[in-house]
């Protein structure tokens, strides 16, 4: 019996009055594929900022690799090997694509407490830097300034930024929110052969990428785990297509559906 | 793995281009020797101005205290004076009370004072941002003062503690009356704080400061401990001005609850956002621009002198937001769009486009000028005449003209900057 990577237990959340997440129990296995779906204001980027940190729960736990994490801050929990992306690019904007990935690695390996040495004098930070980068087909434009660069390709690099964290357990908050669909599947393409063994939470709204990429689809609806299961199980549930896959309309459903 | 693939020779040399930027990022360039250069020459060409050249010294150096966290951090504070202040106190009681006159000690003496001081309050302000940082700042600055004010028997209050005595430098370099070996000992001290400073914005952590700048939640994100690394930083800024405070006190022989003045902290910030933020040289451009109009102006009518730093702000807000260097970094890269520009002119035919806006954006511009030209020739009226008698004689003539002036230069420059700007924009809708 391992230990799951994460593990999120009786989670719940208010503000005020609001109750946004309510009682979530959700566990992610080492290399599990898991996608969050649910309709607009579901929470489910509530439900990250809770596991994440930048938010506190009301109630229940976070666990990481076993250790209860729930009242560590926000960047203990990143240097433990938990990462994320936004919805909305965070990235350095003022600072080249290099510069972003390399600040992710110093952070990580210590090397950002240096104030004397050149930033430029730890080779292999550079070159591991420059790894992710390529691994990302981003190294021609490693010398950009962010603000320089196309949408697309800073959603890149805000994978990048995750993944120079040597995260175990990942979470995507809609990578591909904002690019264009003629640019969309590079992003995707990352997404689908990242390393087996981190575990990795997404979220998304196109169900072409949820029902290619998840192994698991947890599906939350009003701050609530609605049901959880595979994706054919997702696809059959009739409640499921009743509060989600039909708001969006038949689309969407007929999408999912033309893959089985 | 990496090295047993063959791979792509673009991708290598676009990898080698990469690290070699970061690497070479922090090499001395040779145009960084010219502040220096200039301010060894003044001492020659300038003799008898070594007191104003010291005061000008110690600003850039208070300024770059300051360029550590308000350029590089993004921490806003209007209370920087408090660490000068305790700086400047340091060695003055240090000196008067303890008989400590030991210049280098208690230069070290106040820097350190002024960094636990920084650090203390450092803990407990960097957390927040914005106004209430603001308002936290000047408010501890101001607390400061107040207390040394309840103990002026101890601080002197006010009137200040005249006739401080130093120790010569290193017990061998006597100080003279036009302060040539304060020049000297000043632009030493400085080249050695510069030096800390460059270090650190070159280092990784300098890397954080910037990186929390430009985006702290991505800071939390990567699992940086944001607030350690801002008190950090504080400390040593604060420090750097406690530095600067001593210096002042050292090379004036005397100090007065003024330097926690708000005038003091508001004017460091004003020399450092002229010269340009996060640019380790705005601070020698700021505190040397300002000081000097501020010294010319001053003489130029003792009375409104303040009326000429505020045309140059106002200046300076509307044509170099990003301070003067920046103003420098926009003319470059103008230059360099014209080059290329030039090169691809042929595809692209340029027109004018007039529109209604650019005419009201002249008659504004008209109007601002004449403005300007307005306050102008009153203040040069104010050179040679009383206030009140400027206004009933000298004053219609004379202020009719410079607003003429005032509005065709105001409109002349619009003008131009139109004619630049409605071009390109011609140009991008065509690309």
């Amino acid at each position: 019996m391992t230990v799951p990577a994460l593990q999120v237990e009786g989670l719940n959340r208010s503000f005020g009055a609001l109750h946004v997440t309510r009682d979530v129990n959700l566990s992610l296995e080492r290399g599990a594929r898991r996608a969050l779906i649910g309709p607009n204001g579901a929470g489910k980027t509530t439900l990250i900022n809770l596991i994440t940190g930048v938010l506190k729960p009301s109630s229940g736990s976070v666990r990481l690799n076993g250790e209860d994490i729930t009242a560590t801050s926000q960047a203990e929990r990143a240097r433990r090997g938990l990462a994320r992306t936004f919805q909305i690019n965070q990235l350095f904007r003022g600072l080249t694509v290099l510069e972003n990935i390399c600040m992710a690695i110093g952070e990580r390996d210590g090397h950002n407490n240096n104030l004397w040495r050149s930033a430029g004098a730890k080779r292999e930070v550079i070159d591991e830097a420059l790894d992710h980068l390529e691994s990302l087909r981003l190294v021609d434009d490693s010398l950009k300034l962010i603000r320089n660069l196309p949408y697309g390709r800073q959603r890149l690099v805000e994978i990048a930024i995750a993944l120079a964290q040597r995260p175990r357990v990942l979470l995507l908050d809609e990578p591909a929110a904002g690019v264009p669909s003629s640019e969309s599947h590079l992003i995707l393409d990352v997404v689908a052969g990242l390393d087996p063994d981190i575990a990795v939470l997404i979220i998304e709204h196109d169900m072409d990428v949820v029902f290619r990429f998840a192994k698991e689809i947890t599906v939350l609806v009003q701050g609530a785990v609605f049901t959880q299961g595979t994706p054919e199980e997702i696809m059959k549930n009739e409640d499921v297509r009743a509060v989600y896959l039909g708001q969006e309309g038949h689309a969407a459903g007929g999408r999912g559906g033309g893959h089985d | 793995m990496s090295d047993i693939k063959p791979r792509d020779p673009a991708i290598l040399d676009a990898r080698e281009r990469g690290a070699d930027y970061l690497v070479r990022r922090h090499y001395f360039r040779w145009t960084e020797a010219l502040p220096w250069l200039i301010a060894i020459a003044c001492f020659f060409l300038f003799p008898n101005r070594m007191t104003f050249g010291n005061q000008v010294l110690i600003m850039v150096m208070f300024a770059l205290s300051l360029d550590l966290i308000l350029g590089y951090a993004g921490v806003v504070t209007l209370g920087h004076a408090a660490f000068f202040g305790v700086g400047a106190y340091t060695v003055a009681l240090a000196s008067l009370r303890l008989g400590w006159s030991e210049p280098i000690s208690g230069l070290i003496a106040g820097g350190l004072l002024a960094g636990i001081v920084g650090a203390a309050v450092g803990w407990f302000i960097v957390r927040y941002r914005g106004l209430t940082l603001l308002m936290l700042t000047i408010a501890f600055a101001a607390m400061l003062q107040e207390s040394g004010n309840l103990r002026s028997d101890l601080t002197g209050g006010y009137d200040g503690l005249p006739g401080l005595m130093f120790d010569p430098l290193l017990g061998y370099f006597q100080y003279d009356l036009y302060g040539h070996t304060n020049y000297w000992y000043v632009l030493v001290v400085l080249a050695v704080v510069f030096y800390f400073v460059r270090r650190i914005v070159y280092s990784p952590f300098g890397q954080v400061l910037t990186g929390i700048r430009e985006n702290v939640r991505r800071m939390h994100a990567i699992g940086s401990p944001v607030h350690r690394r801002l008190v950090t930083v504080y400390a040593i800024s604060a420090a750097i001005a406690g530095v600067a405070g001593a210096l002042f006190t050292q090379t004036n022989a005397y100090v007065t609850l003024t330097v926690f003045d708000f005038d003091n902290s508001a004017k460091v910030m004003v020399m450092l956002i002229l010269g340009g933020t996060g640019r380790l040289y705005g601070p020698f451009l700021g505190a040397a621009v300002y000081m000097i109009l501020e010294d010319y102006f001053s003489k130029l009518s003792p009375t409104f002198w303040q009326l000429g730093i505020g045309l140059l702000l106002v200046l300076a807000v509307l044509f170099a937001r990003r301070g003067l260097l920046g103003l420098a970094e926009d003319a470059r890269g103008w230059f360099a769009a014209k080059e290329r520009d030039k090169e691809r002119r042929s595809s692209a035919p340029r027109r004018l486009v007039w529109k209604r806006e650019h005419w009201t954006a002249l008659g504004s511009s008209a109007l601002d000028g004449a403005i300007i030209g307005f306050i102008a020739g009153f203040a040069i009226n104010m050179k040679q005449i009383e206030l009140m008698t400027a206004f009933v004689t000298g004053m219609p003539a004379r202020a009719l003209t410079f607003t003429l002036i005032g509005a065709g230069i105001g409109a002349g420059i619009n003008a131009i900057y139109l004619l630049i700007t409605s071009r390109t924009s011609v140009e991008e809708q065509a690309s």
